[in-house]
């Protein structure tokens, strides 16, 4: 095309206006953050590249090496100080988010983590090399590692945003302490998308697929299965359900019991000790996917014993997990409100599906030969990736996610009240009233849990707070309507509001298995250094994107309605503009909001004289879409 | 003259954003483009349909998905926290419509609702309809002792078969203006419904058992 003046119009549907400034934003690319291994992918015109490493590895092991000179090594190489210096790296982290010490599992007898629970209860600590870490802090240390790997491979651009990928079983604890981790690690996270969907994502754009689909996503330490329709651009989440913590890993302790039970060691052994088993039993699971037998030796204390295994006595090990996904996909399926012979596909996604048991039982269940033409390690970093890319340039899909779990709160004599059922459409706000039971009742303690079963000792608390402030009434008589609140990332917040009095009491919220802003502020501090300067920048990006949106929301306004204004009056308008738009593209906060300020200050006039004229119009009788 | 300026000017209000004029109703301002909040209307107005209980689910879908794609917070992610937060407000508006409109029990209380008669879905266990109540026990016992897979197949089929037959009753119902009696079928379908899913677990269960 010739630069003689021809202008190419971009036409946007309303309200779809790109973003100004895209690329000061940093480049969004889609992040699969696993048990054992972590993949990032970045997508441009749905063209997807998985991000490799020198030597042309997608697969970033999920594992922290920390080092008593104080540096932190995440990747293959961390994996293979594990036999060296177990008890300075740490591995499957992931089972740990949002978790209590009651979900650590234990091999015999002993855990592959030297862990500390805080005296009022809740997530976990490890004690790594003398340090105390939360998950949350070991997560944002992976997260660091793969941001690393993503700039370098983009030839040293800024890599700010991304979309994550967790388990559609995760539940909120979980999906906050992901990404409380991205904040740590200096990542905004455009959306927290559940993996069975984004691998639907990459299956149903690739292949353009039609109609009901089941995905099998059995990774190192999480099951889900989520049932979907797809069609045309749309992928409608129709049932999911889970494990968070069944995987690989549980077949690697089966192997690795097995194993220590042959040695007949008397000897009680230690968190390092339990890690080489474990590392030995996952070698032996992946070798005998593509053989019938094997023999694996152990090292522990000096004394090295050989252990043989074949592929029958490994499914013998392996069939109770296998056996529970499949029991989960039964009840799934019966969710979702279908027949099995419904489903004209299966996607397999996660390591674990390389497994012949897997496929074998899976094929069974289904009646179909599973689809896998998509690298079970990579599709869910391809469906993150092109997400990532619809969210900051726009696309055509949609994805209509729901809540994995049901969630409520405990009422009198410890019976659970369902206020959102599993399997609804997310983003989704639900509302159930409860009363007090005391005359002059002034407070009420509100325990926020996710259900699983009807009574409140068999679901796992989400959070507690207490309202106050209810004007003292007979019992009974208050209204207290609770508001259960999910967001598209699946995050829930809750909040409650005496009805009667309409007096919104304030509400304090202690997430269960979480870290308080205090901690995470605290956290920020100390071992983040670029967190005050990263918060900056977010507000101040934030301010941007309003001031571009005050700019452009007036100027449409002056193209419609100039005629309402003076020369003057219009002069005063374009200068407030003018100064807006000077301020805009840089880094003074102030300057940007007293703007800001100014021109609504200077537009308010204008404002009230379009309302009028509208009025005004529909008294003549137009009709208010005319208008 | 008074109320047509106050009718004028409540189908009108201002735009958060350029402060201009825009339709009540509208999702986006004509002006700057701007995502406006959901508003107070009505399930069936929210997804453009017609109100009424027999509605094409082909279509109520193929509705919801429209406005799913212009509205969700995944067209938004990129814009400003207000922009964000009112996306958010019109996709939980939207979905709370679809499944309210999807499930035909919803669906007849809330047509019923809009007619200005009030079914209490969620008061639990009392039937004040004893005639209700001896074929819930007659039926509940039914499947309870059923004991083969056939007898429970046959119970299952048959509580699904008077469920659609219910669905039916309360359109004639409701179509012929005698809203009292959509009410009462409208709790009878209530129990029906609970009683074929719980032939439909039973079923799934001793179907299961035998493999």
């Amino acid at each position: 095309m010739s630069d003689d003046g021809l202008v190419l119009l971009q036409l946007h549907e309303p309200g779809e206006t790109p973003v100004p400034h895209q690329d000061e934003a940093g480049l969004a690319v889609g992040i699969d953050l696993g048990t054992t291994n972590s993949v990032v992918a970045f997508s441009f015109d749905t063209e997807v590249e998985v991000l490799k490493d020198e030597n042309g590895k997608a697969l970033i092991p999920s594992v922290v090496h920390y080092k008593d000179d104080g540096s932190v090594v995440v990747g293959r190489e961390a994996r293979e100080a594990i036999l060296e210096s177990p008890d300075h790296v740490v591995s499957s982290i992931k089972r740990l988010m949002g978790r209590g010490l009651e979900d650590v599992k234990s091999l015999a007898g002993t855990l592959p983590y030297e862990v500390e629970v805080p005296p009022e209860g809740g997530m976990v600590r490890l004690r790594v090399a003398g340090r105390t870490l939360t998950p949350v802090a070991i997560s944002a240390h992976i997260l660091m590692a793969i941001k690393d790997r993503a700039e370098q491979s983009m030839l040293g651009k800024a890599v700010t945003r991304a979309v994550i990928t967790v388990p559609a079983y995760f539940d909120d604890a979980a999906r906050t302490a992901t990404k409380d981790a991205a904040r740590l690690a200096d990542i905004e996270v455009l959306r927290l998308v559940n993996e069975p969907t984004a691998a639907a994502l990459a299956y149903g754009l690739d292949n353009s697929v039609e109609g009901l689909y089941a995905v099998y996503d059995l990774g190192g330490g999480t099951f889900d299965i989520s049932i979907l329709k797809m069609e045309k651009g749309v992928f409608q989440v129709k049932a999911t359900g889970g494990d968070a913590v069944l995987g690989g890993d549980d077949i690697d302790h089966a192997v690795a019991e097995h194993f220590l039970a042959q040695r007949q060691a008397g000897a009680a052994i230690t968190a390092g000790e339990v890690k080489q088993a474990l590392m030995t039993a996952r070698v032996a699971k992946e070798c005998l996917t593509g053989r019938q037998s094997g023999e694996w030796m152990i090292e522990l204390d000096g004394i090295a014993s050989r252990h043989s295994l074949t592929r029958d006595e490994l499914e013998k090990l392996a069939a109770p997990f296998v056996d529970r996904t499949i029991d989960i996909c039964r009840g799934v399926v019966e969710d979702a409100g279908i027949d099995v012979s419904d489903i004209q596909g299966v996607v397999l996604v996660g390591g674990s599906t390389r497994m012949p048991l897997v496929r074998k039982r899976v094929a069974e269940f289904f009646g179909l030969e599973p689809l896998s033409n998509i690298n079970p390690d990579e599709v869910v970093a391809v469906g993150a990736a092109l997400q990532a890319e619809a969210l900051t340039r726009g696309s055509d899909t949609l994805l209509l996610d729901v809540t994995p779990l049901s969630l409520g709160i405990e009422t009198m004599g410890g019976i659970v009240e369902k206020v959102i059922p599993r399997n609804t459409p997310i983003p989704v706000a639900m509302a159930q009233e409860f009363t007090t039971y005391q005359d002059g009742q002034t407070a009420m303690a509100i325990h926020v849990l996710q259900v699983e079963r009807e009574m409140v000792d068999q679901c796992r608390s989400l959070a507690r707070f207490v309202l106050r402030g209810i004007p003292p009434m007979a019992a009974g008589a208050a209204r207290i309507r609770v508001t259960f609140q999910v967001d598209a990332d699946g995050l829930l917040s809750v909040t409650a509001r005496e009805q009667t009095t309409g007096h919104e009491a304030r509400i304090e919220v202690k997430p269960s298995y979480g870290l308080s802003d205090d901690e995470i502020t605290s956290m920020l501090k100390d071992s983040f250094t670029h967190a005050s300067e990263d918060a900056f920048r977010r507000a101040l990006r934030e301010a941007q994107v309003e001031a571009q949106r005050l700019v452009e929301a007036v100027q449409s306004a002056l193209k419609e309605d100039a005629h309402l204004l003076s020369m003057l009056e219009h002069a005063h308008v374009e200068s407030c503009l003018t100064k807006l738009q000077s301020v805009l593209l840089g880094d003074d906060r102030r300057a940007i909001d007293a703007a800001m300020d100014a021109l609504s200050k200077g537009t308010a006039e204008f404002a009230a004289r379009r309302m009028n004229q509208s009025v005004q119009r529909a008294l003549a009788g137009k009709k208010v879409e005319e208008i | 003259m008074t109320a047509s300026i106050a009718t004028a000017a409540a189908s009108v209000v201002p735009c958060w954003s350029c402060k201009g004029p825009v339709a009540a109703r509208a999702l986006f301002c004509s002006v700057c483009g701007a995502v406006q909040g959901p508003g107070t209307i009505d399930h069936f107005s929210r997804l453009g349909l017609q109100p009424t209980f027999d509605i094409d689910l082909d279509l109520l879908e193929k509705q919801y998905f429209g406005f799913q794609r212009r509205l969700h917070p995944d067209r938004f992610a990129a814009k400003s926290a207000k922009e964000r937060a009112l996306s958010q407000s019109q996709a939980t508006a939207l979905n709370e419509a679809y499944e309210t409109l999807k499930d035909p029990l919803k669906r007849a209380a809330y047509v019923l609702d809009l007619k200005g008669h009030k079914v209490d879905l969620t008061a639990c266990g009392t039937i004040n309809d004893p005639q209700l109540l001896m074929e819930q026990m007659e039926k509940r016992e039914a499947i309870a002792d059923a004991d083969s897979v056939e007898t429970i197949t046959k119970l299952s089929a048959e509580a699904d078969t008077e469920v659609i037959a219910c669905q039916c009753h309360i359109s004639a119902a409701i179509n012929a203006g005698e809203l009292d009696e959509a009410v009462h079928l409208t709790i009878r379908l209530k129990y029906l419904a609970k009683l074929a899913e719980e032939a439909r677990t039973k079923k799934t269960r001793m179907t299961r058992a035998l493999r």
